[in-house]
């Protein structure tokens, strides 16, 4: 039955990517991605549904591996995926309308985007740690095309970047599981079961610990690479900045949590081996060192998009902190932090991508008065802003709180750099976005009607979660915070 | 069983050569050759540690990185570098006897680093995990250096041997179906490399990442 329930889950978006790579440029393409990630979607609401009512399940040969740390992440890449896909129907028409986009990029960009869903999913999903290397590889293959979609200057020159540096980072994070590998094998023996997480975490505390520690040091900067940690960071700007908005959207808001999730998977290995905080501390210190890095940069910025990047990693660097400080509170703080920064960071781009389309340039000081010529993208900006922001009543509020508040009680060094950063980042990104939403316009008219019920949407759920969490979601968040070792 | 970890730390020695040639070779036709001899040089140590460990998947994986490294990859490089007309393009490599300083600084780190770490392996090819964590290293410094999108790739690739070397000579290699993934991942990026070589050229006239330095936090 599981097995079933995964490979709906799975096969969906393999389906999506073959149907779409024959009919991707007839004009229903659109419609077939929304609905392929709408039945993606579903397949994950099931599975969901199924790990909460049983618990961890294993599946095809315990190739797979389903707990509630995972599932989590799955429920929450589908939804968004499925969201992005429906932003993404009118906004990528109204850039084919501009002239920006030809038939055939349209063609590339949904085919692409099912097989990068597939591949985020499958990373999530996979019991083997070789595995989720190809698939996080699989992960870059596919968005790389994307990131260079509008073939000018800027953008083949991100695109490069973000191949050749995640390239290099990906390489190190196998270099990293080679060396799990051979320390595993010691123990489970050769062939197939020395790479299976499952197996693993039975016998991390036989692990050689020498061994592990270097290995988790090529995993985290492997992987933190696609996270976007500083100082490996310099390709997610740009890559966010130069490529079609939908793709900024599931950059940020998915690939960087799938890569922190197999960070995770790591994490938990190394400290049952070693039994120190070693794996803890380092992730706090690239979490700390891209949190202030990234609200220092946030200031400087120019293009609105690449603003919202550098906001990425910060709040990403924010999650690291937390998963890095460990512990039920932190961890289950971590854990609300990606969800809401995801649903807030993708509602921001959609908004963003239509205010560009709007007023026909990235550069913020030629967008303004957003409230005057679509009051619902105005409003969908500034509220998303708000959020993004950590203000009260919104989701991110509560988990920063609890974040800083473990820190506070563990690592009280850690508050005043934390709190000064979001600070920092609050002045440099409110002062930003204020003209843009209200001012004087020079926007006009777009030829096809924005979607904007995707942004209301997320912001809502944010909304809800900050206000009143429900008990079946608190337990469920304890439960995989249980499991990560918290 | 002397021979053959005579032999196989002979190839080992080889593949660190053919690492030092690459990251001076200013010719990108030559560095494709040389990219084609390393495969080879990693497929012919796999067949030996596969013999001498009686491992019956490492002749598979010998077969698969003679068929990919060796055949596949380097084909497509020289059609590619045929179709871009950059065949005889010769690069100007500023103070190559610095990058190979560097370079053996590199394979001291790395053979510092792997040391703990050989000690306890058992299999017969442990003194190995060094020279593949140099040979990786010193790919990454060739891609560095080179200002060229075609040597940058060959030096991604490069990297990508000498991970499947470490792979072999540590672990007797990863599971099948983990290697098939990884071989599907290193073709899949080729060809996708291929493509922006030619998005590259159409945009920018020339195949100079140099060109292409126009993203930066003022």
């Amino acid at each position: 039955m599981i097995d079933l329930q995964l490979m709906a889950l799975l096969l969906t978006p393999l389906l999506g990517g073959l149907l779409l790579a024959v009919f991707g440029s007839r004009s229903w393409a659109a419609e077939l991605n929304s609905l392929m990630s709408f039945c993606t979607f579903i397949a994950a609401v099931v599975l969901t549904m199924r790990v909460i009512d049983s618990g961890p399940q294993v599946a095809f040969n315990e190739q797979f591996f389903i707990d509630q740390f995972n599932v989590f992440l799955v429920a929450l890449t589908a939804f968004v995926a499925f969201t992005t896909s429906l932003f993404s129907r009118p906004y990528m028409r109204i850039e084919q309308h501009h002239g920006k986009l030809s038939t055939q990029m349209l063609h590339l960009y949904y085919s692409m985007y099912q097989l990068f869903t597939l591949a985020m999913l499958t990373a999530l999903t996979s019991n083997n740690m070789g595995i989720i290397w190809v698939a996080m590889e699989a992960a870059t293959l596919t968005t790389v095309l994307l990131v260079s979609l509008y073939r000018t200057p800027a953008s083949i020159e991100a695109a490069w970047k973000y191949f050749i540096l995640c390239g290099v980072g990906i390489a190190l994070a196998l270099f990293g599981t080679i060396l799990l590998y051979f320390a595993a094998e010691r123990v489970l023996g050769e062939g197939g079961t020395a790479l299976l997480w499952t197996h693993l975490n039975q016998v991390k505390g036989g692990l050689e610990p020498t061994v592990l520690k270097l290995a988790f040091v090529f995993l985290l900067v492997g992987y933190g690479t696609k996270i976007g940690l500083v100082p490996l960071h310099s390709w997610l700007p740009d890559a966010h900045a130069e490529g079609p908005t939908p793709v900024s959207a599931v950059l940020s808001g998915l690939l960087l949590n799938v890569a922190l999730c197999a960070v995770m998977r790591s994490k938990v290995l190394v400290d049952g081996s070693l039994g120190t905080h070693f794996a803890g501390n380092l992730m706090m210190g690239f979490g700390l060192l891209s949190v202030v890095v990234a609200a220092l940069f946030l200031s400087r910025q120019k293009d609105i998009k690449r603003m919202f990047a550098y906001s990425s990693i910060e709040h990403m660097g924010l999650v690291t902190f937390a998963f890095g400080m460990g512990g039920p509170v932190a961890t289950f703080a971590a854990m609300l932090h990606m969800t809401v920064h995801s649903l807030t960071k993708s509602a921001i781009f959609f908004a963003v991508g239509h205010a560009v389309q709007k007023a026909g340039t990235q550069q913020m000081e030629n967008i303004r008065g957003m409230m005057q010529v679509s009051p619902t993208v105005g409003w969908g900006l500034m509220l998303g802003t708000l959020a993004i922001l950590g203000m009260p009543p919104f989701g991110i509020f509560a988990s920063e709180f609890l974040i800083i508040t473990t820190a506070m009680h563990d690592y009280p060094w850690t508050t005043p750099i934390l709190l000064i950063a979001l600070g920092i980042a609050f002045a440099a990104i409110f002062g930003k976005v204020q003209p843009i939403v209200f001012g004087e316009t020079t926007a006009h008219r777009l030829p096809h009607q924005p979607a904007l019920i995707p942004v209301f949407a997320h912001l809502l759920l944010v909304l809800i979660l900050g206000l009143y969490m429900p008990p079946y979601l608190a337990d469920w968040y304890r439960q995989a915070a249980a499991l990560l070792g918290g | 069983m002397t021979y053959t970890i005579q032999i196989i730390n002979m190839l080992a020695s080889m593949l660190l050569l053919i690492a030092f040639a690459m990251l001076s070779q200013r010719r990108i036709l030559s560095l494709i050759n040389l990219f084609a001899w390393q495969g080879l040089v990693l497929s012919l140590s796999t067949f030996v540690v596969a013999y001498s460990t009686d491992q019956h998947h490492l002749y598979y994986s010998a077969g698969l990185t003679l068929l990919l490294k060796v055949l596949v990859l380097p084909w497509l490089l020289h059609r590619l570098i045929r179709k871009l007309n950059v065949r005889w393009d010769v690069e100007t490599l500023i103070n190559i006897p610095t990058t190979m300083l560097v370079g053996i600084g590199l394979v001291i780190f790395a053979f510092n680093l792997a040391a703990p770490i050989s000690q306890l392996s058992e299999s017969i090819t442990r003194g190995l995990i060094g020279i593949a964590l140099a040979s990786v290293l010193l790919s990454l410094l060739m891609m560095l250096t080179r200002r060229k999108a075609v040597p940058q790739v060959v030096g991604f690739l490069a990297m990508e041997n000498g991970l499947f070397f470490a792979a072999t000579s540590a672990t007797h290699g990863m599971p099948l179906v983990v290697e098939l993934g990884i071989a599907l991942d290193v073709l899949v990026a080729t060809f996708i490399f291929g493509i922006f070589f030619f998005q590259i050229r159409e945009t920018f006239d020339s195949l100079d990442i140099s060109n292409m330095e126009k993203l930066k936090d003022d």
